[in-house]
């Protein structure tokens, strides 16, 4: 019965997405949105079921978009071996990441991978193949096994939207298998999980190469999209960005990184043209500049949801719908 | 004079230009440990805080005509203070709670600092001028020493072994340790341990707004200047461990003339040579060089 009525929302959310663009919705933000969702639902896995917050998430989405794009647009290869070798590239990355990070646990897991994905940002700068500052632009599309033309906007959005929700389901999968509920058990209290006889660090492996494998997905993914790649995909502000979605949408709930993903991502297109409303209907110039320092704003919601909001927009609703139901079930 | 087919002289001006930035990771990574030490909370607003510092010397020489001297004593004053107001107003509610929340608190006020400095100054560089007493340089025969980098060196290392001193051989310091150690034991002794985390915030970020000023001059002046070095003092802090304020020093310089040297033999690596050896060090001895597992 519970299930029932989950899985109902999740496909009425569907059916809402797969109608956006007849009802007027520009297909590129929304497949954007997607691309940033799906890096959202990547690393609410790590954050959200297995406690580990990782502060280098953007080096997995930088590699994936520039992996695809150079052998899209350089070598010519078919779309889906693009996105694939994106894919691959960022659970490669994801496993040598991984391996030094889990070293260590706690606020140092978080260190050392922003420290890596930093080192990796800077071999992106110095690298031939990135294009430096410039990164890697007009990127072709391709078609989709050799039948489907992508150059298309809705034909790649019905792509990407069944991208997304194949990763969606695989990650819901992964949430509610016996080897989710060993992550659970990790995140809750991980002397215990050792002393059950679980190799934790195995365990905890497997989760962030998974997490990179669809981080790398959601870049290659945004390449296509968007024709570029840059590296602003690998900077530090990137993993940042994605923490606050999850935060935003609630971490550790299925749906909370998605409706973060769209929050964030609307907001960072709108900034611009709110400030300058702002300036123009309070007379302060100041605020026409805002649209050139987003972070104010990024950094203000990440105070106030760190100290008031900490379980998020889906996490609270969640929790207010508990409250309201309890009452009733005591009587 | 050569060694290893490169000239001296060039070798010990980057020798020196690797203290000068070991001497920023040094301060900035002994206030992290201070801080984490007690409050158990990554600082990652140090970076932002260090660059309040510089900015703050530029806005008093620009605005007020104050001179270095004066800002050397009053940027970290007011940062401190300013420090002093977000540990009472907001890391003092997420003590109770898991460690990342802290880190999470700081990176956003690191995105709201930055992005404030941005929108009145942009990312360009300001100019800042060495003050007067110590520009030039002096010649030793083997090299020629800069004064204001002499200067800086020396200043970071003075400022580095006095914290030292204080923690390790003051009383002071011992109930700082005390407080580390176990907080509740230390309040049952009469001590006002919510105070001395408060205090010890603001004399954490204190020390990185003394970075700044120190590091006007010789870097450029911009919104943008703490956040990489932020992540280089991470690195530092991983490599170092957290568990000994000498280790910090330590590793901090050590670190920057590595990575001077690096810029002599082979520039291309010199941006990522510390990370590397944290790759290594994570290998090695994970829990660092002067590090205790917990």
């Amino acid at each position: 019965m519970r299930i029932s009525r989950e899985f109902a929302i999740y496909f009425a959310l569907l059916a809402v997405v797969a109608v956006l663009p007849a009802l007027g919705a520009y297909p590129v933000f929304i497949m954007k949105v997607m691309c940033f969702a799906l890096f959202a639902c990547a690393f609410n896995l790590l954050i959200g079921y297995t406690g580990l917050l990782s502060f280098g998430h953007a080096a997995f989405l930088g590699i994936a978009a520039y992996v695809t794009g150079h052998v899209l647009k350089v070598w010519g290869w078919p779309t889906e071996l693009g996105l694939l070798a994106g894919t691959l590239a960022g659970a490669a990355l994801g496993l040598v990441m991984g391996a030094l990070a889990i070293r260590r646990s706690g606020i140092y897991f978080s260190m050392i991978t922003l420290a890596l994905a930093q080192m990796l940002y800077f071999l992106f700068l110095q690298a031939p193949f990135t294009g430096g500052e410039d990164g890697l632009q007009s990127v072709p599309r391709g078609t989709l096994l050799g039948v489907i033309d992508l150059s298309n906007d809705l034909t790649l959005y019905y792509v990407v939207l069944a991208i997304f929700v194949l990763s969606f389901l695989l990650i819901y999968r992964t949430v509610h298998s016996p080897f989710g509920q060993v992550l659970k058990a990790i995140r809750e209290n991980e002397p215990r999980a050792t002393s059950l006889g679980y190799d934790v660090a195995r365990f905890k492996l497997l989760a962030f190469v998974l997490s990179a494998a669809l981080a790398g997905l959601a870049g290659a993914s945004k390449t296509l999209v968007l024709g570029f790649a840059t590296l602003t995909d690998a900077h530090w502000s990137t993993s940042g960005l994605v923490i606050l979605m999850v935060l935003v949408g609630g971490m550790g709930t299925t749906l909370g990184p998605i409706i973060g993903a769209f929050i964030i991502v609307a907001l960072e297109n709108k900034v611009g043209d709110i400030g300058a409303f702002l300036g123009r209907t309070t007379g302060i110039e100041w605020f026409n500049g805002l649209g050139e320092a987003v972070t104010i704003v990024t950094g203000l919601i990440f105070v106030i949801c760190v100290m008031a909001f900490r379980r998020g927009l889906i996490g609270e609703f969640q929790a207010w719908w508990v409250r309201r139901r309890a009452p009733a079930v005591a009587a | 004079m050569e060694l290893f087919g490169i000239p001296l002289s060039a070798l010990l001006s980057q020798l020196l230009l690797g203290l000068v930035n070991g001497s920023f990771y040094a301060i900035l990574s002994l206030g992290l440990a201070v801080i984490f030490g007690l409050l158990n909370v990554i600082n990652f607003a140090h970076g932002a805080l260090y660059m309040m510092g510089a900015m703050f010397a530029w806005m008093g020489l620009t605005y007020f005509g104050l001179n270095y001297w004066v800002t050397l004593a009053v940027a970290p004053l007011l940062v401190g203070v300013f420090g002093v107001i977000i540990e009472r107003l907001l890391l003092r509610h997420l003590y109770k709670l898991d460690h990342l929340y802290g880190l999470l608190l700081t990176f956003g006020l690191t995105l709201l600092i930055e992005g404030f400095f941005r929108s009145f100054y942009g990312v360009s560089g300001l100019q800042y001028n060495v003050p007067e007493q110590l520009t030039g340089a002096r010649n030793l025969g083997f090299m020629i020493l800069p004064n204001y980098r002499a200067w800086v060196v020396v200043a970071s290392l003075i400022v580095c072994f006095g914290t030292w001193y204080v923690i390790e051989r003051t009383k002071l310091g011992a109930l700082l340790r005390a407080g580390t150690e176990n907080a509740k034991l230390t309040e049952a002794f009469g001590v006002n341990v919510p105070l001395m985390v408060t205090l010890t915030y603001g004399f954490g970020v204190a020390l990185a707004a003394f970075a700044g000023v120190l590091a006007a001059p010789i870097l450029q002046v911009q919104p943008l200047m703490g956040s990489n070095l932020i992540i280089v003092v991470f690195a530092v802090v991983v490599i170092g461990g957290m568990g000994s304020i000498m280790g910090s020093i330590l590793t901090g310089l050590g670190l920057g003339v590595i990575e001077g040297f690096t810029r002599v033999f082979y520039p291309e690596a010199s941006a990522t040579v510390v990370f590397v050896i944290m790759a290594i060090v994570l290998l090695l001895r994970p829990a660092g060089l002067f590090g205790k597992e917990k």
